[in-house]
């Protein structure tokens, strides 16, 4: 299953995803090579806790993203509060403050949809734990431009509503509890 | 039937508006203009490109609609509070001296941030003898932000923000309701002056104590958002402040050498 050509893996959450992250970032192996976008549904706020504790928990460089930045090897891009991601052709980020998708900003389709444009058939994405529907729209798109789509397995998801949302619209290529999700990134 | 628009489909189109239009978004970040492109031409119901690019080449009227929609016009009153709160008390005592108070809003949208910085002007006592610039390259958006008219349902976020900004009053007091829609005092609209200003083709035009243009650099490429600091500069002041989005910065652009950072705030002062 291991598929070789994956350069950019985007990870959404939402409601009790903070926890899936937490046992699944210290499970990286140590030399954990591609760049990793983290968009999280979360309050509005300046501080650097989230940062923090990713920092705490991973061996990856951890940092949120500032514009026109571009992804780099072993790190983890945390999109910022209060505004979308896109990506422009040259792989760098442009930040947006556009109107909310599925009542969030940052949304997890909008990030997942511009990264298929750029990235086509060498993305992942992986939708955690979460009580919206967020993330099923950008899962099809992904999809559909070549990529692959992870849905973490609604049984270990602490709310399931959004993994299994996409599960549901059939839009996820693998099904996949914590355990597989590290061990697939670690073939990556 | 999902409806996308190819790159070079989108450059055809800069360049159309451009030619046929003067106006030039050549410089714009692509990935939002592709974005807004692709939505647009599914709220109006594009079937094609070409449909697309015949009306706008063909129906001068239909353009405003398009520079409204493809420019991102989404702002909030008193947006970041903290900014608010640093604003009142580490730029308005620098300015409490002076005779008379130029503020520039480039990119001011729908004019939220313009109302909120008229009520905190108001309430340090310093509106009488200030006089707020707010431009925007769309005609329609300035409209709506001259009117002072804003949807209820919007106040109560607002309100909040106003709060959490250190504003000190009943946040109702500066409006009156009617329906489903606000409309504020007169005498925070009298000291506002709107125009069109396109911070891509247009020049200084005045020379103000405070500039703001947030989250409006975050839409062009590096070359543009180097031009437009020039401008900013060129229509400072010294001693003037330049205040920028949250994600912005002047970190790493031409003009930074003569700018002090207040703090980690997004609020330049011109030093030199």
């Amino acid at each position: 299953m291991a598929e070789d050509k994956i350069e950019l893996v985007v990870i959404g959450g939402s409601a009790g995803s903070l926890e899936a992250l937490l046992e699944i970032l210290p499970g990286l192996k140590k030399d954990f090579a591609l760049p990793l976008v983290l968009v999280l549904h979360r309050k509005q706020s300046n501080d650097s806790i989230l940062t923090d504790l990713l920092t705490a928990r991973s061996s990856l460089k951890v940092k949120e993203i500032e514009e026109k930045e571009s992804p780099r090897n072993g790190t983890l891009h945390i999109v910022p509060p209060d505004y979308h991601v896109l990506f422009e052709q040259d792989r760098s980020f442009s930040l947006d403050v556009s109107e909310r998708v599925n009542y969030s900003r940052p949304s997890i389709d909008v990030v997942f949809q511009s990264a298929a444009d750029v990235y086509q058939n060498s993305l992942a994405c992986i939708l955690l734990s979460g009580a919206n529907a967020d993330g099923t729209d950008g899962f099809r798109y992904v999809q559909k431009n070549g990529g692959i789509t992870i849905a973490q397995s609604p049984e270990s998801a602490e709310v399931s509503y959004m993994p299994e949302h996409a599960i549901i619209a059939n839009v996820a290529t693998h099904v996949m509890d914590i355990k597989s999700i590290i061990s697939y990134l670690n073939t990556l | 039937m999902e409806i996308s628009i190819s790159n070079e489909e989108l450059e055809q189109l800069l360049e159309d508006v451009l030619e046929i239009h003067g106006y030039d978004f050549t410089d714009y970040s692509r990935a939002s203009l592709h974005r807004r492109v692709t939505r647009l031409m599914r709220l109006d119901n594009f079937p094609s490109f070409a449909e697309l690019r015949f009306k706008i080449r063909d129906d001068a009227s239909y353009l405003k609609r398009f520079v409204e929609e493809i420019t991102v016009n989404v702002t909030e009153m008193f947006r970041d509070p903290d900014f608010y709160r640093v604003i009142k008390e580490q730029v308005f005592p620098q300015l409490f001296a002076k005779p008379f108070i130029r503020i520039w809003h480039a990119g001011c949208s729908t004019g939220e941030e313009v109302y909120s910085m008229s009520i905190l002007l108001n309430e340090a006592n310093l509106l009488h003898k200030s006089l707020i610039y707010a431009t925007d390259l769309n005609p329609n958006v300035l409209e709506k932000a001259a009117s002072g008219i804003l949807p209820l349902s919007h106040m109560k976020q607002y309100s909040e923000n106003y709060i959490a900004a250190g504003g000190q009053r009943d946040f109702s007091s500066y409006y009156t309701a009617r329906y489903d829609r606000v409309i504020f005092n007169e005498d925070l609209r009298k000291k506002m002056v709107f125009a069109t200003h396109n911070l891509v083709s247009d020049s200084s035009f005045n020379e103000f104590q405070l500039i703001l243009c947030r989250n409006v650099m975050i839409y062009f490429d590096k070359d543009l958002q180097g031009k437009v600091l020039n401008l900013f500069d060129a229509s400072l002041e010294k001693l003037g402040f330049l205040a920028l989005g949250s994600k912005e910065t002047l970190k790493f652009s031409s003009i930074n050498p003569k700018f002090k950072q207040l703090e980690r705030n997004k609020i330049w002062q011109k030093i030199k």
